[in-house]
């Protein structure tokens, strides 16, 4: 699975004004319904349970990555979005480390495969440090979006 | 003193595979030992310390594993991983869970 798979675009964040976990994900579910990706009928259920998630486990995974998710009976395919936060957000990782990389991932309850998959693309390419850095040195959503579109077209990892 | 190295093959029996939680769980597990801990799926073969490396297998059910476990807690690290996949990660669905 690429990137272009299930990353809208339009929703992608730059530059994260949020500071706090709950904040971030509220910011993050707001770009996808500005993008038209999920329904303002949904918004409040969809943050609900992204931060139930959370309750469970942090989805700070280490390295400054975080990948908040959730099923959700409003989507038929599997949705997500790339954010940035300049100053880190504490996310209550793995490893303590403050936050940088957000992808926020929504998918529909019977399609476990595509939610793997779409972990494995972003864990995969994100093993590179090249992609890691410049990943969160990128300003605009234009810089993310090319950088999203050399990672699908293996210009990082081999 | 020479070093353990075990090794034992599981499969991924819960119904959503090796999603973050399982991971979260598996790190942990394997943070508490010493010993050098790695899942083997085909020619890969990544850190069990790691969650970002555990999700590029996309491990889903039925996936056939091999862990392995190498230092002085090996055998006691390999246990304890293998019954995290033995019980589905407390994911299977029948499981009664009353009292």
């Amino acid at each position: 699975m690429k990137f272009a798979d299930f990353v809208s675009v339009d929703a992608i964040r730059a530059d994260l004004q949020s500071d706090t976990k709950e904040s971030v994900v509220r910011e993050m579910a707001d770009a996808l319904l500005e993008a038209g990706k999920i329904s303002a009928g949904e918004l409040d259920s969809i943050v609900k349970a992204i931060m139930k998630r959370e309750e469970l486990g942090s989805t700070g995974i280490g390295r400054g990555v975080a990948v908040p998710h959730t099923k959700h009976t409003s989507v038929d395919r599997l949705i997500g979005t790339v954010a940035i936060s300049r100053e880190g957000v504490d996310f209550e990782s793995l490893d303590g480390e403050k936050v940088q990389l957000f992808f926020l991932l929504i998918s529909p309850p019977d399609r476990p495969g595509d939610h793997l998959r779409a972990l494995e693309n972003i864990s995969r390419q994100l093993r590179d440090d090249m992609f890691c850095k410049y990943l969160k040195q990128a300003k605009t959503r234009e810089d993310i979006q090319h950088l999203l579109e050399e990672a699908d077209n293996h210009q990082f990892s081999a | 003193m020479s070093e353990v190295k075990l090794s034992r093959t599981v499969v991924v029996i819960n119904p959503q595979g090796l999603h973050a939680r399982p991971a979260d769980l598996i790190v942990k597990t394997a943070c508490r030992f010493q010993s050098h801990l790695e899942i083997v799926k085909g020619q890969e073969r990544v850190d069990a310390k790691s969650m970002l490396s555990i999700f590029t297998l996309a491990a889903l059910p039925g996936t056939e594993l091999v862990v392995e476990a190498a230092g002085p807690d090996a055998a006691e690290a390999l246990e304890a991983l293998c019954k995290l996949f033995e019980r589905g990660f407390d994911e299977l669905e029948d499981k009664s869970e009353n009292t």
